[in-house]
């Protein structure tokens, strides 16, 4: 077979798989009230190091006939191409990973139907499956009748003159926008790759053909910024462009001054809160996990503040508290989400931030987790800094800024001077739907947590 | 199959011509019916042959140089006629006949009515090399992923239309710069004007008026090469609807523009143009784009240089009607089935360059004074380039090489057509094997191939009652693409296990035009893979994707080894 021998290239250097053993295995056990054999195809381990596989193209359609042994897919691993074969008889029923898809190893790429009748039963699971957006609009009359997935070369055959460029209809593909209802705004009316992607609600990439990289900051969307003025040039001066990291940054940062903020600050006494970190401290907790945890419980109490204003005209409550903490990195910035922090004990917590710390480090954050967050943290603290106001991230109600702890003489009611540490905490909000009052009041929650900090460890 | 796009061309000089004189000194190849090299022939001598070529060849340069003093000072042939051979036309294929019959010491004249180089010079291989070497840049710099895996990082990339387009202008000029003073510097006659065959060697040059001048040889290679072939219902205004011609003059980058047709021409301009920034459909006329590729690398290439990029295509349909943008319309393509010819879609586009493939150029040759007849406008030849009239019968004297013959339409095809040819005329039994003659597109990465496809192969051995093997390496295990972050590739070679004879090799990736040399040779010289297989590449080298690709065949080796035995041929 033509995998095995193509495989020569690799195999001196790592033990090699047969492909085809790992490839499907009976669901019909784990499910034993359906009668039905419907199997899943799952992406195989081609060599020892691979850890995801990217589907090159699938040999077979749906609906096509598959008999043992035969070619299904192609899938390109860490180190060479291989045709992967099927196991049994069957129907591909259902492509759940399409060409061009990556899927870690083991995952379900298709599924394999052993009649035609578990064909819509199979597609029905696939559709649960399928980790992209809804299918398109268009819905297929006959889900029995085999649908072959040709790589039409023509979008829309409407009577009507449709009249889009071939960029223009790969994106459309991609982002499933039905093409036959688009304006086209470019030369002779016809749909261009821009009116396609306002159509998905993208971002236009800037004029190079070049594929847009995952932001790293949350990726909502807006025009990117007129070029700037001119600025007089200054000679010898060096200039280096953003690197991903950067651009998406200063993209986050230009949209965020369509969010109308105001800050609000507080002096907050830390002794109990040092006093119990020094406890925890050797169980590994830090301060960053203490005051993530503190903000969380305050947010639970205050749902306004961990809310998001999306449209301008309502609000939405998130259904979890999750944290973001911004990470100075060498090249830029990053928030790694703490998720559910208000639900995690501090161990737990501390424990998942050295892990989102060392993932941002080595950039291996996924999506969600450093564009989940719902309220953020940042702490200037450890450089001695008193006090900074930062900017409120897009698609977030608050962040909070803070400051140093440090000995600070304090008059009481009585008169009487003591010197207790204090650090002063800032909070920037969207003032559509976070008002100054319940700022005020999440505040004063958030420092008697602090204030009182045995909650936390409870 | 063209030439006008796939070839590269080294760029001749005397000296480096001469060097090959080796070819003629030791005795046994000039035996040999076939160019190809037989390993047999060296047999065990070959060691003791190789230093003895060294010496001659420095002898038979100083004695070559000293025949050119002779025969310039002669300014005769000595065999009665103007000229012992003329060649009409000076593209690559004429250029390396003359080289060569000088060479042998023939007293040679060369025609040509337009410029020196011919098409692949001044309208195919050569400035298109320019545009894909700014594209490949283009597309390197644009590719942020690529970039940022190097550590690099690079500002908005951005191009000078007029610039790129004046490095193909002047890399033509060049190049033709070059040819013309190793003609004339070898004592080669370039006469200027159209060449007439009046009939057997005899024939007129000029502009075809009184001016033309009668001149007799007694040998004449027709090399008129060929023109980019417009099928019809097609309106070529030079402007919005082009052909190779024009689009290499780059004037300029169109927002969107349809290839018709999908072959190397296409493929390489869908290379240009999209680096550049145009989006592209191609129209075929096939059910498949890239036709003519072995169906696996076609697969691989379409994976890797159409689906990501800005291109869509329509199959199995015919441009009936191309008209160029007019009166505030676009251009307007109208396509009809192939099969059922009835019409389907209108195509509105920027631009429309057809590259459909190319017709040879044998207009006012005077074919007709000799009993010749085009076959589809080709000069109909045996396999040894002599050229066949109406009658079955070979004119005797004549030969065709290179485009205009049709047989293998590039111009490194024609080049050695044309040394073959006077392998012939100067007493030497020759046939070229065109299955040794490599082919590359330049796309990025590139695509070559020598001998068979996979299903010619198999055609083949259906018929002969032999067995074909399949191994394949990827460019992914290779260190040095893995260096150059190319690993996208993959080499395919097509064998007999039987006998250990290699096929046809098929390579995709990074270089592979400049690859595939080391099986074009092996083919030529008829080397066995269980033979090959010890030659040793430096590491780390792309040629290791060879070297893996010949070690991991397997060849049945039944029969005793007849290797160390010097077989006469």
């Amino acid at each position: 077979m033509a995998s095995l021998s193509f495989s020569s290239s690799v195999s001196s250097s790592t033990p090699f798989l047969r492909p085809s053993a790992f490839l499907l295995s009976s669901r019909s056990a784990r499910l034993p009230l359906v009668r039905a054999k419907i199997r899943e195809i799952f992406m195989p381990a081609l060599s020892s190091t691979m850890t995801e596989g990217k589907i090159v193209s699938w040999v077979k359609s749906e609906g096509d006939v598959l008999s043992k042994g035969e070619p299904v897919v192609v899938v390109e691993s860490d180190k060479a191409d291989m045709d992967v074969e099927t196991f049994y008889d069957g129907i591909l029923a259902a492509i759940v990973v399409n060409e061009g898809e990556t899927a870690p190893v083991g995952a379900a790429i298709g599924l394999l139907a052993e009649t035609e009748a578990e064909i819509a039963e199979a597609r029905a699971k696939a559709a649960a499956q399928s980790p992209a957006a809804p299918p398109p609009v268009v819905e297929e009359p006959a889900p029995v009748a085999p649908k072959a997935e040709a790589p039409a070369p023509v979008a829309a055959a409407t009577p009507g003159k449709l009249v889009a460029t071939p960029f223009a209809k790969k994106l459309a593909k991609q982002h499933k926008v039905d093409i036959s209802k688009l304006v086209g705004t470019g030369p002779f009316g016809r749909v261009t790759p821009e009116d396609v992607e306002k159509a998905a609600g993208i971002a236009p990439a800037p004029k190079a053909n070049v594929s847009p990289a995952a932001a790293p900051v949350s990726p909502a969307a807006a025009s990117p910024p007129k070029t700037a003025a001119s600025y007089p040039e200054i000679p010898g001066a060096k200039v280096v462009p953003f690197t991903t990291m950067q651009a998406a940054v200063s993209r986050n940062m230009i949209e965020s001054l369509a969010v109308p903020t105001f800050r609000v600050g507080y002096p907050i006494a830390t002794d109990a809160l040092d006093a119990l970190y020094k406890k925890v401290k050797a169980k590994g907790v830090t301060m960053t996990a203490l005051l993530a945890k503190a903000a969380a419980m305050a947010l639970v109490q205050h749902p306004e503040v961990n809310a998001t204003c999306k449209d301008g005209k309502s609000f939405t409550y998130n259904s979890s508290v999750n944290i973001a903490v911004a990470v100075a990195m060498d090249d830029g910035l990053i928030t790694p989400v703490l998720q559910d922090a208000d639900k995690l004990d501090l161990y737990l917590l501390s424990k998942k931030w050295k892990e989102l710390v060392e993932k941002a480090r080595a950039k291996q954050l996924q999506p969600q987790e450093y564009n989940s967050g719902t309220f953020t943290l940042s702490n200037l603290g450890m450089f001695g800094v008193d006090r900074f106001d930062a900017i409120l991230p897009p698609g977030q109600g608050a962040i909070m800024a803070v400051g140093a702890s440090k000995p600070t003489v304090v008059a009481d009611k009585e008169g009487f001077f003591t010197v207790k540490n204090q650090m002063l905490v800032n909070v920037t909000a969207d003032h559509r739907i976070i008002y100054g009052a319940d700022l005020a009041a999440f505040l004063q929650t958030f420092a008697k947590i602090v204030q009182n900090p045995e909650s936390l460890t409870m | 199959m063209h030439s006008a796009i796939s070839l590269s061309l080294s760029s001749p000089s005397p000296i480096a011509r001469s060097s090959a004189v080796n070819d003629t000194c030791p005795s046994p190849p000039r035996s040999l019916r076939f160019c190809g090299l037989r390993r047999e022939a060296f047999g065990a001598g070959a060691s003791s042959a190789a230093t003895s070529l060294r010496l001659t060849s420095s002898d038979s340069r100083s004695q070559h140089s000293n025949l050119n003093g002779v025969f310039a000072a002669l300014k005769g042939s000595s065999s009665g006629f103007d000229y012992d051979l003329v060649i009409i036309g000076a593209g690559v294929g004429g250029h390396g006949a003359a080289l060569h019959a000088v060479e042998k010491g023939l007293k040679t004249a060369i025609i040509e009515g337009d410029v020196v180089g011919g098409t692949c010079v001044n309208r195919g291989c050569v400035p298109s090399k320019a545009l894909l070497a700014v594209s490949g840049r283009m597309r390197e710099l644009q590719n942020e992923q690529h970039m940022k895996s190097f550590g690099l990082q690079v500002a908005a990339a951005g191009y000078d239309r007029q610039k790129v387009a004046d490095h193909a202008n002047n890399l033509a000029s060049k190049i033709r710069g070059n040819l013309t003073n190793s003609m004339k510097a070898l004592g080669v006659d370039i006469l200027t004007g159209f060449g007439t065959i009046l009939g057997p060697q005899k024939l007129k040059f000029g502009k075809g008026d009184s001016g033309d001048k009668i001149i007799t040889a007694k040998d004449i290679i027709v090399a008129t090469g060929s023109v980019p072939l417009v099928p019809k219902g097609i309106e070529v205004d030079g402007k919005t609807v082009i052909t190779s011609d024009h689009a290499l003059k780059l004037e300029f980058v169109p927002q969107w523009i349809a290839i018709v047709g999908s072959g190397y021409i296409g493929l390489e301009f869908s290379d240009v143009y999209t680096a550049l920034g145009s989006e592209v459909t191609f129209v075929e006329a096939l059910d498949q784009i890239m036709p003519g590729f072995d169906p696996e690398i076609g697969k691989l290439a379409q994976r890797v240089l159409v689906n990501p990029r800005k291109i869509d295509s329509y199959t199995g349909v015919f441009a009936s009607k191309i008209t160029p943008a007019k009166d505030g319309k676009p251009v307007q393509i109208e396509l009809i089935d192939a099969k059922t010819k009835e019409p389907k879609e209108t195509l509105e586009v920027d631009a429309a360059l057809i590259a459909t493939g190319r017709a040879p150029f044998t207009k006012g040759l005077g074919l007709e004074n000799i009993n010749v007849q085009t076959q589809r406008g080709f000069v109909p030849v045996d396999e040894r380039m002599r050229v066949i009239d109406a009658n079955g019968k070979f004119v005797p004297h004549l030969y065709c090489i290179g485009d205009a013959n049709g047989k293998m339409m590039l111009a490194h095809a024609a080049s050695a057509q044309g040394i073959s040819v006077v392998e012939q005329v100067t007493g030497n039994a020759h046939v070229l094997n065109h299955l040794s003659i490599p082919a590359a597109c330049f796309t990025h990465p590139e695509i070559s191939m020598v001998g068979l496809t996979e299903p010619q192969a198999r055609e083949k051995a259906e018929k002969e009652g032999f067995e074909v093997s399949i191994v394949k390496t990827s460019f992914k295990a290779n260190t040095k693409a893995l260096a150059e972050n190319e690993g996208e590739g993959m080499a395919k070679l097509i064998y007999r296990p039987d006998n250990g004879e290699i096929l046809g090799v098929h390579i995709f990736g990074l270089h592979a035009a400049d690859l595939i040399h080391e099986a074009s040779n092996a083919i030529a010289m008829g080397t066995l893979i269980q033979d090959i297989k010890f030659a040793v590449h430096a590491h780390p080298t792309l040629s290791e994707v060879l070297d893996e690709l010949f070690k991991s065949a397997k060849v049945k080796l039944t029969a005793p080894k007849t290797v160390a035995q010097a077989v006469p041929v």
